[in-house]
């Protein structure tokens, strides 16, 4: 065997060790959830009420309360960390993440002004939640568009297009009166407080279309990777495939927003994550396990540990943006570019 | 984007001295007439609309009756706040653009907003604080240490603090410091029905006894600006021509670097955090004025206070009867500008 292709081999040994035991991180951290809150619902209990039977009193708290929410953390997760690491992996550049360039804000300005000044509510919230990010990604990919699409350029454009989003929501919120403003926060700051069924559902088909249209333009992203007119030569068209990735993720994010609000710099943080620890690949499946871990983790935190519930979002932007800084401090002393 | 201001978009400024310099004083006329005319808009102009006859009696009789009159009277110190908080974070934008060398720096951008904001919410949250001469301490050290913070985090490493970098370390310390806002936020619903009101940047309840408190204040920031004229001059030629030129940099840093948090200090103290005037208003200045100092920076007051003036004007006639706070008003106005000023830039130096 060759020496590169044992080096294929390690590596893809890695990356599957990587990925379950990722995945028993994941469970282990469900299942944590299910069980501690404000009562203790032993392991048993937790898995009747899973595989469906009927457990007096752990059938409502688990069931009805606890469980939603920890699957929307999952799915919110895998959908962000996904989303980030395409974004990422695409222009090139660890900060193009949709949240840190407005794209999360354009579904929470959406949401904010259906909910607090239209009045509406439910599904068709996300609905307008995903148009708007859609609309608000490709106004940004527009403006940073001159003659290419510069990474660095892209990422101040976008930050620039969230102060503005910001201020809109900043509006909204004095309009409100300050019950409903509080509820509007969570569009500011990302939180699984009211997750039930009924948002649940829409959220899976969503990712259960998005995640696998992901890991297929991912083979492409790779191809991409190599520069357009290589990969253009390998039959993979550089335009046509970015537009569709730009879609796939943008729908990933805004979904994932729609569902929660913008939970902060889970999509920043999980594709470098798991970059980490599989080394020398297009890190797509741990980065969307490391994105569900995330939230799961921040979550518990934040609602269980802490003296005082914060919401999710809240736990990872004080997690995210240290590590942000870190970036920015390290490249820099590298004299490398961001 | 260049990173000395010397070589951004200087108009022109050909001809004798002389001439130049008449043209510049015609101009400072100019600025101040506008200011005029958007002092008299914000006068007439609101949820209610007023003759002349009101306004002189709201102006001049303290005990006027009609709705017309007292109208009038809480739009008097509502545009003087709003003169006197455009001319600072005018001020400060230029002052802060010369010292970075770095066109893209404004308050709002490197974080220094939310410096003040957080350290107004530990306030509010756990000291109680609840007027203006409180709030002003408080703006001051979150100003002044976010300020700090981003400078350094933005300067790290060979090049120094590029735009790019200094801009990025804002946002992030921004999104960081935001979350610990919301933190405190979202425990406290008392606290936030306060601060979402202080936090969109408004001029709107404004009284001259607050306006008193940071008056000194915005007094000092300005005096310190006039005597930064020179060093920042030095400044943008760059740190070793200007130590050679027999400037102290060290000193002129931490002078121009007082006036800005001071400056920008006062104005979100009273009237929250408003972003992108500290960014635009130096900008348009400089197509007149060119990269001078002793030119740009009263410029920039002026037409910061202009800016501000007509920010709010429009958001009051556009959302009649009620108003959209000035610092919506210019995030929407600055964000494009922004935007235009980065695609303008030539892609290596970003």
């Amino acid at each position: 065997m060759s020496v590169i292709a044992a080096g294929r081999v390690r590596r893809r040994r890695r990356s599957l060790v990587v990925a379950v035991a990722l995945a028993v991180v994941i469970v282990a951290l469900f299942l944590l959830t299910l069980s501690v809150g404000r009562s203790i619902t032993p392991l048993g209990e937790v898995l009747a009420v899973i595989t469906g039977q009927d457990v007096p009193g752990a059938s409502f708290t688990v069931g009805r309360l606890r469980l939603p929410r920890a699957v929307t953390a999952v799915l919110v997760g895998l959908a962000l960390g996904l989303s980030g690491s395409l974004f990422q992996t695409m222009l090139r550049n660890p900060l193009a993440s949709p949240d840190i360039i407005g794209i999360s804000y354009g579904s929470s300005a959406a949401a904010v002004v259906a909910i607090a000044l239209l009045g509406l509510g439910g599904p068709i919230v996300s609905v307008i939640a995903v148009v708007s990010g859609l609309a608000v990604a490709f106004a940004v990919y527009l403006l940073s568009y001159r003659g290419g699409i510069l990474g660095s350029r892209l990422v101040l454009i976008g930050i620039a297009v969230g102060m503005m989003l910001l201020a809109v929501i900043d509006w909204v919120l004095t309009r409100a009166d300050v019950y409903k403003a509080n509820e509007a926060l969570r569009w500011l700051t990302g939180s699984l407080n009211s997750s039930f069924w009924d948002d649940v559902y829409p959220l899976a088909v969503a990712v259960a279309v998005l995640v696998p249209a992901a890991l297929v333009l991912g083979r492409r992203l790779e191809v991409l990777q190599l520069g357009d007119d290589s990969s253009t030569a390998l039959g993979v068209p550089a335009d046509g495939t970015r537009l569709f990735i730009l879609i796939v993720a943008v729908g990933l994010t805004s979904v994932a927003t729609a569902a929660a609000g913008p939970v902060a710099f889970v999509a920043f943080l999980s594709g470098p994550i798991a970059a980490r620890l599989v080394p020398g690949r297009l890190p797509l499946v741990p980065a969307a396990l490391v994105g569900a871990a995330l939230v799961l983790a921040a979550d518990f935190v934040g609602d269980r540990l802490l003296p005082i519930s914060l919401p999710v979002g809240v736990i990872t932007g004080a997690v995210g943006a240290p590590y942000l800084l870190w970036l920015l401090a390290r490249s820099n002393r590298k004299g490398g570019r961001l | 984007m260049t990173p000395t201001p010397s070589t951004t978009p200087a108009a022109p400024v050909t001809g004798r001295p002389a001439s130049r310099r008449r043209r510049l004083l015609a101009g400072v006329a100019v600025g101040a007439g506008l200011l005029v005319v958007a002092c008299a808009l914000s006068l007439v102009l609101g949820s209610r609309t007023v003759s002349l006859d009101e306004v002189l009696g709201g102006l001049t009789d303290p005990d006027a009756t009609g709705f017309g009159e007292a109208a009038v009277a809480t739009r008097v110190p509502r545009t003087v706040l709003a003169v006197l908080v455009g001319a600072a974070l005018g001020l400060a934008g230029a002052i802060m653009q010369g010292l970075t060398r770095n066109p893209l720096a404004d308050p709002g951008i490197l974080g220094v907003n939310l410096g003040s904001a957080l350290a107004v919410v530990i306030g509010i949250a756990v000291f109680g604080i609840a007027s203006v001469q409180e709030y002003v301490w408080f703006a001051f050290a979150g100003a002044a240490a976010a300020s700090v913070l981003v400078y350094a985090i933005g300067s790290i490493g060979r090049e120094g603090a590029t735009p790019l970098k200094l801009a990025l370390a804002g946002a992030a310390i921004s999104a960081a410091l935001s979350s610990f806002v919301s933190a405190v936020l979202l425990t406290r619903t008392d606290v936030f029905d306060v601060f979402r009101f202080w936090q969109v940047g408004g001029v709107g309840g404004a009284d001259f006894g607050e306006m008193t408190h940071v008056l000194p204040f915005v007094g000092a920031g300005a005096v310190l600006a006039v005597l930064s004229i020179r060093s920042l001059d030095l400044l943008s030629l760059g740190d070793d021509l200007a130590r050679g030129l027999g400037g102290r940099v060290g000193l002129a840093r931490a002078g121009s670097g007082l006036a800005i948090v001071l400056l920008c200090g006062a104005a979100t103290a009273i009237a929250g955090p408003i972003g992108f005037v500290g960014l635009v208003v130096p900008h348009a200045a400089r197509f007149f004025t060119g990269p001078a100092h002793r030119w740009l920076l009263p410029y920039s007051a002026l037409f910061g206070a202009v800016l501000l003036v007509a920010a709010d004007v429009v958001g009051r006639v556009i959302s009649r009867p009620s108003d959209i706070q000035v610092g919506i008003m210019t995030a929407v106005i600055g964000a494009p500008v922004f935007i235009w000023l980065i695609r303008r830039s030539k892609v290596r130096e970003l």
